[in-house]
């Protein structure tokens, strides 16, 4: 994509005025997506995306300028840019020399997407969208979106690093609209993973759509949620939300340095019920949030976050570990070159536990039964967390009983950890989601087995 | 859009001349710069200084419509997303009334959208304004941290051309500054924000959100869970903004023609109390989102949604509209050059009433001050009405505000909460969102807590 030599010359130009840091992030991102919509394919979308971003680091201040042109003219002027925060000048000439890091291969790639007709990729909609509506005639609506990128990035900074990777990612998305007496409900279900066109051969994805469809019809003799404070017991790879919410985002360093995390200052100490595991993974092979390295050129690592409930460590970027003298661990990412790096997850999971799952559902006289979460959000200062139920059902007498309708759950994440007492040995990984913070969104994963809450408040309206 | 670039107009014109017979294309043509600045403790955190661009063309032939688009404005890979976008039309169903849309006669609207005083702004003048943001925060009480301040502008120019005779172009800049809080006391930490938005930094009014950024951390200082029970609501006028949001969802057309929004077969029918007025107004100057022209380069212009609780109608594209046998609404949406256009609400306003909050506030028997929201995306959906979502503000008790309440849930459904409506405040707040805010009182709603 660029020379090693021009990229040595571009460090070279944005630290000329000075400054601790200069980095060159390069991606070239070609995309396919189409959608399928009302029983017609919509259209099919190619697209483009090459630029890179450059940043310069004076102190505590962080120039950063990007651009859509990779000749050496146009980097050297978007490190200019850059270099416009780094004003008191008389740094004389850096010689940056650059050496390659040795390859960090986690996804194996068989099947590039380029590879693949589009016609193939247009047969998984319509293959969805035909499974989805042989569920019946409470079935009023499916669309489903296919999309495919394959992500070539460079890094290179002033410590001398040269790092590239390669990420293809493919998903496949459908959404499902039952009608019945009472209004309409919906299902949704999506397959994504860091791997080429292989994963529609490894996974079925009409039976896909006939989840999706049985979740929407099953809603429709859905009854309101309770209302307060209830048992949540939560479907093992369907909550893995529920702990990135809780406590992710406040193990995330930017944020425990600024003060902004009820985690900060408490590695060492017990945060969540010693049942409790917690490891962010990027190296995590094929998964949504798998990376060979991130988005400042250090190989991704499997970090273990939470150890037996006690807090070990949390995650870092490159500004943030320099500035604690502390390592890397692989989580400085961004959503394209047009954004600065930050801390990011990668895949967060709950390690197994011993219990059945079964066993713990039975051990519940009363209480609900989370098949499926939808978003959330967190408040990382205050620890108030809200996930959407999109798939529940109540529990009586230590049986699923009814399904329920949609509605948020919300508490409090350092409470919630402490009250996870039960926790199977059935982990699963959940759907693939995207992360937003700062504006930016990134792919990420999250798993766990079936656990349970022993109080969470459920936003329903039944009493 | 006012004065736009022959520039880009060129290049959108000169994709087209290429079509060929029995094709429509369509070219989209972007370019930007923004600038944002962060500072920390009274430094600069990041500056960012960036400029972007882009293409996307559509190709519609014989009812099939391909895209492709890319981030540059080089000639050779122009004509590479052309070919892209031609190859893709072959993978598409074909539908009878795909089209692109074509001049309708309703004459534009003229918005103010370009401010020189912006455009020649000196950034050391930015980045003093994000400084100043800061200090005046942190200044406005003893247990109030800055998280951030950030200063940021954008000024962008589009181009479209379509086989079809729309040819239009503009230009338009705007800039915000915002303020991040975290306002502690002992082991707790709540958060707040504040911002203030203009066509150029004069229109700032700083004080004012240094104020209400200090005033949303440090209320919930302190705050309880509350008990569950049904309430009736007041919705800030800041969340009532989010409401007509989640609204805009079901009156979307083409929603309405897939089989998505309660609202279909409602038209003429009683869906809101009777207090319950709402229009979509683009033209409205006041709006933050006011615009002249929609994504398909058709006028944006005034529709009525619902008046008087009855509902009058839908907002359609020239696509959503010929397939529901109507005509454009000028309500198309597009993000950027990197999609299609889509349909959607533009510029919302509630009808208001007379009183303010505190009027409102003091008819209130029982109830909650809802001041913020969270998770309205994961909780809600547009489709079955279901409503539930995290809240926290203040109780009301016998007309009287009380306690500060976090970490508990509101819950109805989006039809009853419509016919629920007890009273719009008058005191209208043009929000930075597609919506503009005002109080709004609403019954019979579940909160859940302890």
């Amino acid at each position: 994509m660029i020379e090693h030599e021009v990229l040595e010359r571009v460090l070279a130009t944005a630290l000329r005025k000075g400054g601790d840091f200069a980095e060159v992030y390069a991606e070239d991102k070609a995309s396919t997506s189409a959608g399928l919509d009302d029983g017609r394919v919509e259209q099919v979308s190619s697209g483009r995306d090459r630029g890179a971003g450059i940043r310069v680091v004076v102190g505590e201040t962080t120039g950063f300028a990007y651009t859509a042109d990779l000749s050496e003219a146009g980097l050297r002027a978007a490190a200019e840019a850059a270099s416009a925060v780094a004003s008191q000048g008389g740094a004389g000439t850096r010689v940056v020399s650059l050496t390659r890091s040795p390859a960090h291969v986690v996804n194996r790639i068989e099947i590039y997407p380029d590879t693949v007709g589009k016609a193939a990729k247009v047969s998984l909609l319509q293959r969805v969208d035909e499974a989805a509506r042989s569920m019946g005639g409470a079935i009023g609506q499916v669309s489903a979106g296919y999309a495919d990128s394959r992500k070539r990035i460079i890094v290179a900074n002033s410590d001398g690093l040269l790092a590239e990777d390669e990420q293809v990612r493919h998903i496949l998305r459908i959404s499902v609209v039952a009608n019945g007496d009472a209004g309409m409900q919906t299902g949704f279900e999506s397959l994504g993973h860091t791997i080429g066109f292989e994963l529609f051969d490894q996974h079925d994805v009409e039976e896909l759509a006939r989840t999706a469809a049985r979740q929407a019809i099953t809603k429709l003799r859905a009854r309101p949620a309770p209302s307060g404070a209830v048992p949540v017991v939560i479907k093992a790879g369907s909550g893995g939300v529920l702990f990135h919410e809780a406590c992710g985002h406040g193990l995330e360093a930017d944020l425990v340095s600024k003060g902004a995390s009820v985690y900060r200052g408490k590695v060492g100490e017990l945060v969540a019920s010693p049942l409790v595991t917690l490891v962010d993974d990027g190296t995590m092979a094929g998964e949504w949030g798998a990376i060979g390295i991130d988005d400042e050129g250090h190989p991704s690592q499997h970090n273990v976050l939470i150890q037996d409930g006690v807090l070990t460590d949390y995650m870092w970027d490159h500004l943030r570990a320099r500035k604690e003298g502390h390592a890397h661990s692989g989580n400085g990412r961004r959503q394209s070159y047009m954004h600065l790096p930050m801390v990011r997850m990668t895949n967060t999971y709950v390690l197994n536990g011993t219990e059945n799952a079964e066993d713990i559902i039975r051990d519940t006289p009363y209480g609900v039964y989370v098949a499926k979460l939808g978003g959330g959000s967190v408040n990382t200062a205050s620890g108030d967390f809200v996930f959407g139920m999109t798939e529940a059902y109540l529990i009586e007498n230590g049986e699923l009983t009814d399904p329920l309708r949609e509605g948020n759950l919300i508490g409090n994440g350092p409470q919630v950890l402490r009250d996870i007492d039960a926790l199977a040995n059935d982990f699963a990984m959940g759907n693939p989601g995207t992360c937003g913070k700062d504006g930016q969104g990134v792919p990420v994963g999250d798993g766990q087995p079936t656990l349970r809450v022993k109080s969470m408040t459920i936003g329903g309206t039944a009493s | 859009m006012s004065s736009g670039s022959s520039q880009l107009q060129d290049i959108a014109d000169r994709v087209i001349a290429q079509a060929s017979r029995g094709e429509q294309v369509e070219a989209y043509v972007a370019r930007g710069v923004e600038t944002d600045i962060r500072t920390y403790e009274g430094e600069v955190e990041h500056f960012v200084s960036a400029q972007s661009e882009g293409i996307g063309i559509r190709v519609i032939k014989d009812g099939r419509t391909g895209f492709a688009y890319a981030g540059t404005l080089d000639e050779s890979a122009i004509a590479s997303v052309l070919a892209q976008a031609r190859d893709n039309v072959a993978f598409g169903t074909p539908d009878e009334w795909a089209g692109l849309a074509e001049p309708d006669g309703v004459a534009v609207v003229p918005q103010e959208l370009w401010n020189e005083a912006l455009a020649a702004y000196p950034t050391a003048d930015k980045i003093a304004l994000a400084k100043e943001l800061e200090r005046l925060t942190a200044a406005s009480d003893p247990r109030v941290r800055v998280d951030d301040a950030n200063y940021s502008d954008g000024a962008g120019e589009t181009a479209v051309a379509t086989t079809t005779g729309i040819r239009v172009n503009g230009r338009e800049n705007a800039c915000y500054v915002s303020v991040s809080t975290l306002a502690d006391d002992g082991d707790e930490t709540q958060t707040g924000f504040g911002f203030s938005v203009g066509r150029s930094p004069h229109e700032f009014d700083l004080g004012k959100a240094a104020r209400e950024a200090a005033d949303r951390a440090t209320r919930l200082l302190g705050a309880i869970k509350p008990p569950s029970k049904r309430v009736t609501v007041v919705l800030d006028p800041y969340v009532t903004a989010q409401f007509l949001g989640v609204i805009s969802s079901a009156l979307n057309g083409e929603n309405v023609i897939k089989g998505r929004s309660l609202f279909a077969n409602r038209v003429g029918e009683p869906v809101a109390s009777p207090l319950f007025t709402l229009i979509d107004d683009p033209t409205n100057p006041k709006a933050y989102t006011a615009t002249d022209i929609d994504g398909e380069g058709l006028a944006a212009r005034r529709n009525s949604l619902i008046e008087a609780g009855v509902l009058q109608g839908f907002v359609h594209s020239s696509y959503s509209a010929r397939r529901a046998g109507t005509v454009s609404t000028g309500n198309s949406v597009r993000g950027g050059f990197k999609g299609t256009p889509g349909v959607g609400c533009l510029a919302m306003q509630l009808k208001p009433g007379a009183r303010t909050q505190a009027e409102l506030v003091a008819d209130v028997e029982d109830g909650v001050l809802i001041q913020m929201v969270q998770g309205l995306h994961s909780g809600v959906n547009p489709i079955s009405g279901d409503f539930s979502t995290g809240a926290s503000g203040l109780l009301i008790s016998k007309g009287q505000l009380g306690a500060p309440v976090r970490e508990f849930t509101i819950a109805s459904t989006l039809q009853r909460m419509l016919h629920d409506i007890v009273e719009v405040g008058g005191d209208v707040d043009w929000l930075p969102s597609m919506a503009a805010g005002v109080s709004l009182v609403i019954a019979d709603v579940t909160m859940s807590g302890a």
